[in-house]
């Protein structure tokens, strides 16, 4: 019995000395910062939350973003992920948890700034506030730029396989077709799937009219039977395998699958599509604002940003990676399309509570059809 | 029949191994899937030395199961003691029927009781976050209970109550008849409840998921990553987990083999 | 001599603290939430929405059934080919049968993708000898697959443990009396177990039809099972707790029928159920 205790206890030790060596087989980057960075917080820990594969992490050669500043400041990042913009609302609004840096997308800062969740930015003491191009300044959601920095910018398209789909396809239909029966992976989130369905049946996406909905429900429900599955980051496993043909998801992520798979080709589809932009925002339960404000202004450094774009795979609304010529992306026309290239796009809104309700409500009945 | 009877045991066998063997062959895999195998390499291995995450994640489920399994016992076992001396069966039996309740219970609904009851306390006390590692703690403990209560009360039953009244009267103290006469008779039932505990603890999924808030457990990180593209260091890291378990079982039971021999000696 | 009795009784204390806070008030909180809406006024409007979600009850009960009796007539049969073996063929037999239970479960049903997939080993298998793939994964038999495979466990460890404490010689006399294999099973055997078999029903029954995770891998989330719409309700955010507490109270309901219902087969009453 006290064996087996100190057996269980040695165990416990090897784990967390485990986790003391962790540190170690990173080698820190050579970083040009534009900014000043202290130590003055060493010591307290910053909670970050943002989406799943969304911040350069060290693998394959590229900067660790987050051990990097904990080397720079001392201060310790406690990083989680969400995988959906109401996932992370539903955690911030109960107030279980508190987050010092959050990365939600637009609709959802809208609400959050609507339902005062958000503290304003000190937008003096970012002092790389200059490197964001004036394209994501002021935007509907933030029209002062007083609470949000943009962070990456995207649009959603339709992913294919050559090898299963000889026709290139150009509009969302193709998500209906019978001849990929089972072959067609589908948004496993109710306002990204739904956008798909309002594109198809030309509605505004922002529609406050239930019938909109309704009727985007029922289109939903028609797919179901050709469906293989719904999907949000499975997608990269199920598409990269050849397991599906055909999925919508975002531009970003393409490219990135793309490096996996080249019989992978994408497009945005005719009908319209849906552009996003995710801001780095400080919610208001936060502990430690001036950490958190670091820490936005060391995501804004261009060695930083470029690490992140050329992780992410999304465009950068950060001018020191776009006009870099060494950036991966650099020019890519998937992620910066040219005026004339651009496809038709709307934004989504903070739509008012009972639509709201309406429309999460209509997603379980599509999901129980 | 004794040969169809051992085949379908194998068969069996073969169903539970089946997704375990698969785990272990693709931790080797040297390229990302989890799929299709393309060659040997240790690099998921080396990769997950360098997982902060899931290291420290490792960290806080042995730390919960060590502390959870602890505290539910001596909580339990000192239960289950009171629980005996009940006179009323009435009472008796409502007490039994509600420490039944987290087993009987389905996870998910447990873990959201306990969510919205943390909640609720955090919102009234003001604080600025109220889930965390004591509320992953309190639910680990509230599910290990009815366990440690359910495998120690036999063995008191068993135990004759006039030991500890003859140690009384022989001039111990109480604390002293319960630690040198009652403790050592139950010790199999404290000690299989404390195991159970421990094993339920480093198991949870569901409970933790509503209540860890940023104490992420490594089911919870486990599940983060399978709801992207699940790369082999998971299956790494289970691998190791399922070789410390091997060996740590077979330990246990050479153990208990060898101090069952030395009681058929007495 | 009172005192020390008096001592006993208090040193259970603690626990009845705990179990009050822990258990009870939880509970309340799920009853409270149920009969309110967001705003907190009372209502019972969340239960009329019961029949929005009747499929989802319906589906989670029909998987949970369909796995519960399949895990039962693989693990019968396979205690019963157990105890013929020798002592210590049994007891390394019975520790492989739980070992996979200190797994990861999330692990061990994530790897099933890897063997089910439409490019997964058994596919892939088929096809290198020329035959057509199978589509297994996604599908209503791979959720119920998923379940049988991480509950099994909990079916074989109470009917293993019933059955290798069933007296030899009772087996003997019915040979004497004349029984043939069948009688033997079903009139000595059987009802010598029964007390196994419920407890082992109940144990998968409850995690099965509460699950929230098999059914999104192995089902490709096309399945919203009972314990899916409770978590899409609370991930949605605090406005759908309410709904989603009637649920969970009306889960709960639905356990314990189902729980008195075992019961009424044995005899234990306030022992409960114990590996």
């Amino acid at each position: 019995m006290k064996r087996l205790l100190s057996l269980i206890l040695v165990f416990g030790m090897i784990c967390s000395f485990g986790a003391l060596l962790s540190g170690c087989g990173y080698t820190y980057a050579d970083l040009d910062l534009r900014a000043e960075y202290t130590k003055e917080f060493a010591g307290t820990t910053l909670n970050v939350y943002n989406w799943g594969e969304y911040i350069s992490d060290g693998s394959d050669d590229s900067i660790d973003t987050i051990k990097e500043f904990e080397h720079i400041t001392g201060i310790k990042v406690n990083y989680s992920t969400f995988d959906s913009n109401e996932t992370m609302y539903s955690q911030i609004k109960n107030g279980g948890v508190s987050y010092d840096i959050i990365i939600p997308s637009d609709y959802m800062i809208e609400r959050l700034i609507n339902e005062d969740m958000l503290l304003k930015l000190d937008t003096k003491k970012i002092t790389n506030l200059d490197l964001v191009d004036s394209k994501y300044k002021g935007l509907y959601f933030d029209p002062k730029d007083e609470y949000t920095v943009a962070y990456c910018v995207g649009m959603v398209g339709l992913i294919y396989n050559t090898k299963k789909v000889k026709e290139a396809p150009d509009s969302w239909h193709v998500l209906w077709d019978k001849k990929y029966k089972d072959d067609i992976l589908m948004f496993n989130n109710p306002r990204d799937a739904f956008a798909i369905a309002q594109f198809m049946l030309d509605q505004d996406l922002n529609s406050t009219n239930k019938s909109d909905w309704d009727k985007a429900a029922s289109l939903l429900k028609k797919q179901k039977k050709y469906l293989q599955s719904y999907v949000m980051d499975e997608v990269y496993g199920k598409m990269e395998t050849g397991e599906a043909a055909l999925a919508p998801y975002y531009a970003g992520d393409f490219l990135t699958m793309w490096e996996n798979n080249d019989d992978l080709a994408f497009v945005y589809p005719k009908e319209g599509t849906n552009i996003f932009v995710d801001s780095v925002c400080i919610p208001k339960n936060t502990q430690n604002y001036e950490a958190a404000i670091m820490f936005i202004n060391f995501l804004l450094e261009p060695d930083i940003a470029l690490a992140n774009a050329e992780y992410i795979g999304y465009a950068s609304p950060n001018t020191a990676v776009v006009n870099n010529e060494n950036y991966y992306y650099y020019g890519n026309k998937i992620l910066y399309p040219e005026e004339a290239d651009m496809p038709k796009t709307q934004y989504f809104h903070d739509i008012d509570k009972d639509i709201r309700n309406y429309y999460e409500n209509l997603w379980i009945d599509v999901k129980l059809y | 029949m004794k040969l169809l009877s051992k085949l379908y045991i194998a068969l069996i066998l073969i169903f539970l191994y089946a997704p375990i063997l698969v785990m272990f062959i693709f931790s080797f895999n040297s390229a990302e899937s989890v799929w299709v195998f393309e060659g040997f390499s240790l690099d998921w291995y080396k990769e997950l030395i360098f997982n902060t995450t899931m290291l420290n994640a490792l960290q806080h489920t042995l730390i919960i199961a060590i502390l959870s399994a602890f505290i539910s016992t001596v909580l339990g076992t000192a239960a289950a003691i009171g629980i005996l001396q009940l006179r009323k069966k009435i009472t008796k039996s409502l007490v039994m029927s509600v420490t039944n309740i987290p087993m009987m219970n389905a996870d998910i609904v447990t873990g959201i009781s306990l969510m919205l009851l943390f909640v609720f306390f955090g919102k009234l006390l003001g604080l600025t976050e109220s889930l965390g590692f004591f509320t992953v703690l309190i639910a680990h403990i509230t599910f290990n209970l009815p366990y440690v209560i359910l495998s120690v009360m036999p063995k008191l039953q068993q135990t004759d109550s006039h030991l500890p009244e003859a140690a009384l009267d022989l001039g111990c103290t109480p604390l002293q008849a319960f630690f040198k006469v009652v403790l050592p008779s139950i010790m199999p039932g404290v000690f299989s409840g404390f195991i159970m505990a421990f094993t339920l603890s480093l198991d949870d999924f569901v409970i933790s998921y509503f209540t860890c808030g940023h104490y992420q457990t490594l089911p919870i990180v486990i599940y983060n990553m399978t709801k992207k593209t699940v790369t082999p260091d998971a299956y790494a890291l289970s691998t190791i987990i399922f070789v410390a378990v091997f060996v740590l079982l077979i330990l246990y039971n050479t153990m208990q083999n060898k101090s069952e021999r030395k009681v058929a000696k007495r | 001599m009172k005192n020390s009795a008096l001592g006993r009784r208090i040193i259970a204390c603690p626990y009845y603290v705990w179990a009050a806070i822990f258990i009870i008030v939880p509970l309340i909180m799920i009853v409270y939430y149920s009969v309110t809406n967001p705003s907190g006024n009372i209502t019972l409007d969340n239960f009329l929405l019961l029949k929005k979600y009747g499929k989802a009850f319906l589906l989670s009960i029909t998987y949970a059934l369909i796995s519960t009796i399949v895990t039962f007539f693989i693990a019968y049969p396979l205690s019963y080919a157990m105890t013929k073996l020798k002592m210590s063929s049994q007891r390394l037999i019975l520790m492989m049968v739980i070992f996979p239970m200190w797994m990861n479960f999330l692990i061990r049903t994530y790897s099933w993708i890897s063997i089910l997939a439409n490019t997964g080993i058994i596919n892939s298998f088929l096809v290198s000898l020329g035959l057509e793939p199978l589509k297994l994964i996604n599908t209503p038999g791979a959720i119920i697959l998923g379940m049988v495979y991480d509950f099994l466990p909990y079916m074989v460890l109470p009917i293993y443990t019933a059955m290798s404490k069933i007296d030899r010689s009772l087996l003997e006399a019915s040979d004497d009396l004349g029984c043939n294999g069948w009688q033997k099973l079903k009139k000595v055997i059987f009802p010598l177990t029964l007390p196994g078999v419920v407890s082992g029903i109940t144990m998968v029954f409850v995690p099965s039809v509460s699950t929230f995770y098999i059914s999104q891998k192995l089902g490709g989330n096309k399945t919203m099972l009972i314990g899916d719409a409770i978590e899409y309700l609370f991930n949605i955010g605090p406005d759908h707790y309410n709904v989603a507490s009637t649920l969970s109270l009306v889960l709960m309901v639905l356990i314990l029928i189902s729980m008195a219902i075992m019961n009424r087969f044995t005899d234990e009453t306030d022992e409960g159920v114990i590996i």
